[in-house]
This record gives structure tokens, C-alpha cells and sequence, in this order.
């Protein structure tokens, strides 16, 4: 299907697209770029709605810790002004470009990870996108535009429209402008490494370097499959805790963790340059060993049971790895529907969740791409969507039938 | 008294048949419905404001909560969500024709797992035992608000609670891993869990700040973390708040984040050393407590740094404390405040705006100015580090004038702390204090937006109604 997309240059244009839409009942196929159009279920939409004209930034004030920018302005742009003032996205967000081969129109855009709530390896240990958060401009469904929180770091005035939004996938609202809370830059990284570990000893490492006043701020395990496409990896798998910190406390930090786990085997410490390139790597899963013609699943459980989730979906022929110190399962393998049962029911066992990231179009569609809620919460899903989206026109079905 | 929905007069009707049939949901003493007994939860923490509800239902356990509000539902009965009665916002503020569902006696940790970093625990739990109950493993729980003594964390969770450590360890939706919600309709349901993040809506997050609007919280999963090696405040006083202000920019901008970062005023620190003689200096203008973490070496490295930084702003007074006993007399002063100034007035507004931290000098000017020009004491207490300004206002709730003076001053203060770009609450929440300034930081259609939210959990607006929203004319 050829579609036409739309790329209005501001707010105002953007809201007026959805109102036209709105008044017509067309739903919107809604994107930044497109790095990640192919998550979840495909959307039939006649019209593509990009904020991809909506660029740049409208507040930044590093002493504030405090940055406002439009939604189409890419990831990078925003890394590299946050850097100017020795400052970062604190949750790490991944770039799964390569990952999805979405064919996108650029690079992944903020308001694309804002609107997928995607977090990297630091959110173990300071939060996700929604908890950044501060702010948000949206258009809904009727075409209205909508402002929830402000510029502030502390603000618990109404409801917080702001965490409704994030990870929404572009289905309640078009997000137009994000503010978000941001914070220094570590001067130095290092990383604690084991070697030759089996998954569930590695989550007992990672578990007690958790557990530890070190703040560890990374705390992944690589199968030797894994392990092999890290810089810096061998044949053996790898287990990593990082410190993020001002120099000497990483001196510090590194040589007390390496001494707390010597229980689990003599560990190395990679350097700042080595920790850098490693986590990358982890962060965007160019570690994760998938085939041109795998399916995808991202899953977060409670760590205790990463492993055995891992473990169980190796056994069916997937291949993965673990970030979050366990609790987060990232696996590729052949695209049935019966390795996506044998997964969401390893999954499910474990009390935790999955997203279907990447997959052929037809099991996409035919799936749960992400776990059906209890039919009251359900209920509840549906009201709120039609609070938001009165005509269901943005990005209809994106997650689940109906919504 | 605030104005508040008219009674339904069917349910004030039906009083005893629906205690009745409250009491067979709860046997025992678990209802309450005589006068004398309802009176202790006449208020909250805003005791200025009080109505006694219809009845008191406590709880023990999550079906009784369900058995309450399906009765409550098919009857058509407002329900008030309570913890601890802490709010200083007027949130578990009784209607005449309410119940009020306490949740203190669900007061149970059922389960901490240090492996996976989190705790589960009852919502009558309060924020300090959960951090008791993980002690001794070298664990807590990060949000700290002032109450944690009482409070409980259902209610923090209603009002999304900080703490003065929240600038490290961010407020309580930042470290909520699962909830167990009771539905106006008396569905018990399971949001989140052990693991992070949603793959749907996040319901933990929308839910968190809620104020007892959208469901009743039964039961709580929290992060607990790791404490650190130890901590260590320094004490600097400058005679400006300009100053003062400053010293904060250049520290934040020097990529140091201290897990604490408290300014006070002039007036505050007078009522703070008066109350706690914690030798904090008369003669500056603005002091700031600043606290940092890590081992001994860590906190010498990170005092020394910021010791320079403050040293460049001509500090009329310096101290770093060389213990954790010295860290303990510099922050007995702060942590005594809300005693201090209960000693020097009659009568106090706790408020709670949130401001740009650069804002600062010219907003607490312009706050002196309006409080002057009322003839009224205000003092200053300020989380420096992420803009949550605490202007207590002093006043006589026994003199009608002073106290419409008060009221009218806190307005005032909250709308201006709007008007420069900040909000109307940081971490005590709207309730029915500042339910009539939304407007001052909403359109109306946000504001339906927002209502249409809560009618999609609550159709029929039973759950704590009359808190966080202007009241419409129809209601």
C-alpha cells in the first residue's frame, strides 16, 4: 500500500492534520522517523502522520537539569547538545535502527523514545524515560493540543498525563514537545567483568553487585553466542557490572566490587574506553545473535528469573542475552508461532511482561505483541483510549485489537 | 469552611442500612458509625477543615476493601480514601455523606526479596517501617518525606510523596515496582509487579499521584536500594539568597549531584536555632545543607569540591562536619522546623510549590512583599536542588481576618509560583487546598481532559470526589 506522509512544520499544522482526520474518522499511521514502525502490530492507516518537521530546542538549562526540545529532533542532536555542558539522557535510550531494519527516514527521533518508553542499561539503577519526564505537549485524538506537567523537576499537580503518554506508542496522543530531567555525565566508566559463567550464577553476581553500596549502574550477561559480538569479548560468556562515577571513586568502586565477588571467579576491570564500547554494544543488542529472518522479543521479569527465562527459550532454539541484572531478557529466534508461545508462557510463568519487538508482518498481527490485561483493566484501557482518541484514529491497534 | 458537593440525601437517608450492610462486609469492630468515635477522622493534616463522614470501614484485608466498595458502588456511596490522616492538602478530607475507608490496620509486610531489590507491603504500612524492616540487611526505601514517621505508603503512593533526598533518589512513582488496586466496582487488580516498566499503558505511573481518585491501593511493591558506605552534610551561609542561589547553580553545574541540597531563610533559620539550638548562624540572610555520600575518602573529595565552589561566593559562615554526629546537629535544626515555627505561631501554612531553581531570589522577594503587605510572617524552606519551595505562612486560625489573610497569601504564593514557570505542588498533592487554583496552571479543557480520565476509571465519581478538581456547577 503506498502511503502519503504527512510532515507538517509545526504544532499548530500537526494539530490541524488530526483535526481534518478527526472530522473524516481516517486513522493516522503516527511516527517520528520510522526506526521503529516495525514493533508490535502493524497499523492500517491510509495517511502517515510524521512530527519529523517538528525540530529542536526550546529550553535547555543545564543548571536546572532541564531541557525542552520538539518531538522530531533526533536522538543524536540531543545527545551532542546535552554534551556541550558535560550532561546525558539519563536512561540510556537504546537505538534499535539496525535491530528493526525499519527502513526509517532517519535517525530514531525523541519523541519516538519517549513514546516507546525504550531504556537502556542505566535504568536499573536510575529509572526509565517515563521517569524523566517532566513535561509533555501532545495533540489527541479530536485534534486538541494538550499540556501535562511543566519545566520542574518536583510536580504532582493533577493527574500525571505525563506517564499516560510515555510508552503510549503514539496511541492516545501525538507528542510535540518533551521536556525532560537530564543529569551530568559520569567523568569515568569502568566495568567489573567474570568470565565463563552459567546464567543463573551470573544473576547471583549481578544480584550482589546490586546489593552493594558501589552504585552500579549496569549489570548485564552475555552468553558465549552473545559475548562473541561484544568489543572486547571471547569465546567464553561475560558478566558485567559498570560504575559510572568522578575518576577516583570508579578506582575506588571497581577494586572494592572485584574483591565483594570473588566468590564467583577472578574478575577484570575494562577501562573507560573499553566499558564505553562494551555497554554500546549491550545497550542498541548489537550483541544479540539474531538472524536476518528472526523474530525479536524484549522481556522484563523480576532478575531472579532472567535466567531460567533465558535458559528456557534457549532450550526451544533462541538465542539471547540479559541486561537490568537479569531482569531484562532480550531474545531472537525463529519466527513461529510456537517459539512466541513456548517464550510468553516462560514469560508469563515468571510473572513478568514481553513486547514483541521485530517480526514478519502476518505473526506480528496475529500475536499478543505485548500481555493482554485482566478484562476489567481492559475495560478501563478501552474508556481511556476513548477519552483520549474519541474516534480511535491514532495509530489504531498499534498494541492490542480495538485500542 | 472550603465548599464542598451537596450531601445526597438518599444516601444520608439510608445511613443505617448501608452501615449495616458495611458491617457485614467487615465484622467486628472494623465499622464505625457512632459520632463520638468518627471524630478523629473529622480532618487530615489540614485541620483547619473538618466534616464528619456518614462512617469509618478499616479493613484488614484486600476482599474486604473489595466487599466495601462494591456495596458503596451499588449504592451510589462516596468513598474517601485514608491512610495515616498526614495530608497537609486536605486529601483524606471527609464528605457528610462519605465513607471513609482507613487503611491503617492493613499494616502487614508481607514479603521483602533482597535478591530482587523490592518489598511488599500493605498500604497501611508506614514509609519509616519499610526502611526499619530492610535496616538490618543495609537496605532502604529512598523517599523520605517529613511525616515518615506516620505516613503511610498507600498515601504516598495517592500523592506521589518526596522527600528531602529526592533530588538523588527521585519521589515515589520513581521507585514503585507494582500495586494491588481495588476498583470503584470492587475489582481487585494487579498492576505491574517485580519487574520494570509496563509493555501496555502505565497504569503504576497514572495511578501513582491519583489521590485516591482513580482506585484504592491495597498493597505495594517497592524498590529498596542498597544504602550507601556513609554521609556527611556540610552548613553554608551567605548574606543574600541571590547569593546563595548561585553557589547552587555553580554546584549542580560543576556535575556534582549532592543527595541533599536544603536552603532556608533568615526567618526559618531564627525559628529553626530557636527551637533546636543546632548553632546554625544568625547573621546570614540565606544557609544551605548540603549532604553527600560514598566512602570517607568520596565525601572528603566531594565536600572539598564543593567547598571551593562556595568558598568563590564570600560564605559569611562554612562548616563541613567531620562525623556523622556533627552531619546529625546540622540537619536537627531543618528536620525541627515544622515544630519550630508551630512554637513562634499559633497557627501555619505548609505550602508547597515548585519553582525553576533560578526563579528563586526574585520569587522569595516577591513573596516577602506580599506577605508584608497582608502584615503577615512567612519563612522560607527550600529543596534547592530540584525547585520545591515550603513558604510557611504564620497566622492565628482563631482571628477570622489573619486567617483569610493566610489563605488568601498562600493563593497567591502558589499562583506566582506558576506564573514563573514552576507548579502548584511539588510533592504534598492538590486536595481540596489547592483543588481551586488548577485553573491557575490549567485550561479548562486539560482539566476535562483530566476529569474524563478519572470518569474512565470512576464513572460515576465516587472515588474521593470533590479533591483535585475545581467543582463543576452541576456537581
Amino acid at each position: 500500500m503506498s502511503v502519503a506522509v504527512l510532515e507538517p512544520p509545526d504544532e499548530a499544522a500537526l494539530a490541524g492534520v488530526v483535526r481534518t482526520n478527526y472530522a473524516a474518522g481516517e486513522p493516522l499511521l503516527v511516527q517520528g522517523n520510522g526506526t521503529k514502525r516495525r514493533m508490535l502490530r502493524p497499523v492500517q492507516a491510509a495517511h502517515t502522520l510524521s512530527t519529523r518537521g517538528l525540530t529542536g530546542f526550546s529550553l535547555y538549562a543545564p543548571k536546572e537539569l532541564v531541557m525542552s526540545a520538539a518531538a522530531g529532533t533526533t536522538i543524536a542532536d540531543v545527545e551532542a547538545k546535552l554534551a556541550e555542558h558535560g550532561q546525558q539522557l539519563i536512561a540510556e535510550p537504546p537505538d534499535f535502527s539496525a535491530l528493526l531494519n525499519g527502513g526509517g527516514a532517519g535517525a530514531q527521533t525523541l519523541g519516538g523514545i519517549v513514546a516507546t518508553n525504550l531504556s537502556g542499561p542505566r535504568r536499573v539503577a536510575w529509572g526509565a524515560v517515563r521517569d524523566h519526564v517532566l513535561g509533555l505537549r501532545a495533540v489527541d485524538g479530536r485534534g486538541e493540543v494538550m499540556r501535562s506537567g511543566g519545566r520542574v523537576l518536583k510536580n504532582v499537580t493533577g493527574l500525571d498525563m505525563c506517564k499516560l503518554l510515555t510508552g503510549s506508542h503514539g496511541t492516545l496522543g501525538v507528542i510535540t514537545e518533551i521536556t525532560l530531567k537530564v543529569l551530568p555525565a559520569a567523568e569515568r566508566t569502568g566495568t567489573v567483568v567474570l568470565s565463563g559463567l552459567e546464567a543463573d550464577r551470573a544473576v547471583a553476581a549481578l544480584s550482589a553487585a546490586l546489593g552493594l553500596p558501589w552504585s552500579v549502574s549496569g549489570a548485564a550477561y552475555l552468553p558465549a553466542e552473545a559475548a562473541a559480538r561484544a568489543p572486547g569479548g571471547g569465546g567464553e560468556s561475560l558478566t558485567l557490572a559498570r560504575i559510572e562515577d568522578f575518576a577516583a571513586s570508579v578506582t575506588y568502586r571497581t577494586e572494592q566490587l572485584r574483591v565483594s565477588l570473588q566468590e564467583f571467579g577472578v574478575a577484570t576491570i575494562w577501562d573507560d574506553a573499553q566499558s564505553l564500547a562494551a555497554w554500546a554494544a549491550i545497550r542498541d543488542a548489537a550483541v544479540l545473535p539474531a538472524e536476518p529472518d528472526d523474530a525479536i522479543w524484549r522481556i522484563s521479569v523480576r532478575p531472579s528469573r532472567g535466567a531460567a527465562v533465558l535458559d528456557a527459550a534457549c532450550q526451544k532454539g533462541a538465542r539471547g542475552y540479559l541486561d537490568w541484572g537479569g531482569g531484562l531478557v532480550m531474545l531472537a529466534g525463529p519466527a513461529t508461532q510456537t517459539m512466541h508461545n513456548a517464550i510468553t508462557h516462560a514469560v508469563l510463568e515468571a510473572g513478568g511482561i514481553w513486547t514483541l519487538l521485530r517480526a514478519p508482518e502476518p505473526m506480528r498481527a496475529s500475536v499478543a505483541v505485548v500481555p493482554p490485561e485482566a478484562p476489567a483493566l481492559a475495560a478501563i484501557a478501552k474508556r481511556v483510549k476513548a477519552v483520549m482518541d474519541p474516534k480511535g484514529i491514532l495509530n489504531p491497534g498499534r498494541m492490542i485489537v480495538g485500542i | 469552611m472550603i465548599a464542598q458537593p451537596a450531601p445526597k440525601q438518599d444516601v444520608l437517608a439510608r445511613r443505617d442500612e448501608i452501615v449495616a450492610a458495611l458491617r457485614e462486609a467487615v465484622p467486628g469492630d472494623g465499622v464505625i458509625a457512632e459520632p463520638l468515635r468518627l471524630k478523629p477522622y473529622e480532618t487530615d493534616g489540614l485541620a483547619i477543615y473538618r466534616q464528619l463522614p456518614l462512617a469509618v470501614v478499616l479493613p484488614r484485608t484486600t476482599e474486604q476493601v473489595a466487599a466495601v466498595l462494591r456495596i458503596c458502588h451499588s449504592m451510589g456511596v462516596r468513598v474517601i480514601p485514608r491512610g495515616a490522616g498526614t495530608s497537609l492538602a486536605g486529601g483524606a478530607l471527609p464528605l457528610a455523606d462519605a465513607v471513609v475507608v482507613g487503611m491503617m490496620r492493613m499494616n502487614a509486610i508481607l514479603h521483602i526479596d533482597y535478591a530482587d531489590r523490592c518489598a511488599t507491603v500493605q498500604a497501611g504500612v508506614t514509609n519509616l517501617a519499610i526502611t526499619g524492616a530492610v535496616a538490618s540487611e543495609g537496605f532502604f526505601y529512598a523517599p523520605d518525606p517529613s511525616s515518615q514517621l506516620a505516613c503511610m505508603i498507600g498515601g504516598n503512593v495517592g500523592m506521589n510523596s518526596g522527600g528531602a533526598h529526592c533530588l538523588k533518589y527521585g519521589v515515589t512513582s520513581n521507585n514503585l515496582l507494582g500495586l494491588k488496586i481495588v476498583t470503584i466496582e470492587g475489582e481487585i487488580l494487579d498492576i505491574g509487579g517485580a519487574h520494570l516498566d509496563a509493555a501496555g499503558y502505565d497504569w503504576l505511573g497514572l495511578l501513582t499521584g491519583s489521590e485516591g481518585m482513580l482506585a484504592i491501593v491495597t498493597e505495594v511493591t517497592v524498590r529498596i536500594l542498597r544504602s550507601p558506605e556513609g554521609q556527611r552534610a556540610m552548613l553554608v551561609g551567605f548574606d543574600s539568597s541571590e547569593t546563595a542561589g548561585a553557589c547552587v547553580d555553580a554546584i549542580i553545574g560543576s556535575g556534582i549531584i549532592p543527595v541533599a541540597l536544603e536552603f532556608m531563610d533568615r526567618p526559618a533559620i531564627h525559628a529553626c536555632e530557636a527551637f533546636a539550638h543546632a548553632n546554625y548562624p544568625l547573621d546570614v540572610e540565606a544557609m544551605l545543607i548540603i549532604e553527600v555520600e560514598g566512602c570517607t575518602e568520596e565525601q572528603d573529595f566531594l565536600l572539598g569540591r564543593i567547598t571551593e565552589i562556595c568558598q568563590r561566593f564570600a560564605p559569611k559562615t562554612l562548616r563541613v562536619s567531620a562525623s556523622a554526629e556533627e552531619s546529625a546537629a546540622i540537619w536537627k535544626g531543618r528536620k525541627g522546623a515544622f515544630g519550630a515555627v508551630g512554637r513562634i505561631s499559633p497557627d501555619y501554612f505548609c505550602m508547597d510549590g515548585t519553582i525553576p531553581t533560578s526563579r528563586l531570589p526574585e520569587t522569595l522577594r516577591r513573596i516577602g512583599a506580599m506577605a508584608d503587605a497582608v502584615d503577615l510572617k512567612v519563612c522560607n524552606i527550600f529543596h534547592a536542588g530540584d525547585g520545591n519551595l515550603h513558604p510557611l505562612i504564620m497566622f492565628d486560625a482563631n482571628d477570622p481576618d489573619s486567617f483569610a489573610r493566610a489563605e488568601r497569601l498562600g493563593a497567591d504564593i502558589l499562583t506566582l509560583c506558576v506564573d514563573v514557570g514552576g507548579c502548584l505542588t511539588g510533592e504534598h498533592g492538590v486536595g481540596v487546598e489547592k483543588r481551586d487554583l488548577m485553573g491557575a496552571q490549567f485550561n479548562p479543557a486539560e482539566l476535562d481532559q483530566q476529569r474524563r480520565i478519572k470518569s474512565a476509571f470512576d464513572p460515576g465519581w465516587l472515588l474521593n470526589p470533590s479533591k483535585v478538581f475545581p467543582l463543576l456547577e452541576a456537581a
